[in-house]
């Protein structure tokens, strides 16, 4: 197998996972009852979904083009969480999210705590 | 490739279906930012197969543009719709 062909195939590997992995993030956005889990399956298609995406198509283009591209990747990996954790501390406290199912939650404590000291 | 191209942009789409599907039924302003937040990176992505397809980059300013917009205003509407849930 020549170079070019083994890059192109390369490429049509990492398009079609990063595909698969928006879809089926997607599909767990859709599917589960409430905010935090809908959040851990969006991280899917916001991260491994479009930086396979990003990597297939970078090996597609010259050096130039490649570059702008990891800032896209390296600007969404940096941002990505920060949307995550301000809507989870939204849902949280807001009340929407089943405390119940919850296995550790130490943010109970210390939200009483800092309850307790601004009163 | 183009088979390749064209089942990528397929899957993307329907991806975005089921995303603007839980964008439409919320319940809760926080789960259709999250949802729209997910459709603009699904945009994103499907500029970048464009660009892949085309060998044709420049589009990617517009990449740089969407996900920066879509971090703004996800960050914006979050800490509004975080105000607005704890002051009911």
């Amino acid at each position: 197998m020549t170079l070019p062909s083994a890059i192109s195939l390369l490429s049509a590997v990492f398009l079609l996972s990063g595909a698969t992995s928006c879809l089926l993030g997607t599909l767990g956005l859709l599917r589960f009852p409430d905010l935090p889990a809908r959040l851990q399956a969006a991280t899917k298609p916001q991260t491994l979904g479009l930086l396979l995406i990003l990597l297939g198509t970078a090996l597609q283009l010259d050096l130039a083009g490649a570059a702008s591209l990891a800032l896209v990747a390296i600007f969404q990996v940096i941002t990505a969480p920060v949307i995550s954790q301000l809507l989870g501390r939204a849902a949280y406290r807001s009340g929407t999210a089943q405390r119940d199912v919850l296995v550790l939650d130490e943010l109970d404590q210390q939200l009483s705590q800092d309850d307790a000291s601004s009163r | 490739m183009t088979a390749v191209f064209t089942i990528t942009l397929v899957l993307l789409c329907v991806a975005g279906v089921l995303a603007l599907v839980r964008l439409l039924r919320g319940p809760s302003t926080l789960d259709r930012i999250a949802a729209l937040d997910v459709f603009l990176i699904l945009i994103v992505a499907a500029t970048t197969v464009y660009i892949a397809a085309y060998r044709d980059g420049s589009n990617i300013p517009l990449l740089v543009a969407v996900a920066l917009l879509s971090f703004v205003g996800s960050a914006t509407a979050a800490r509004l719709a975080e105000r607005r849930e704890r002051h009911r």
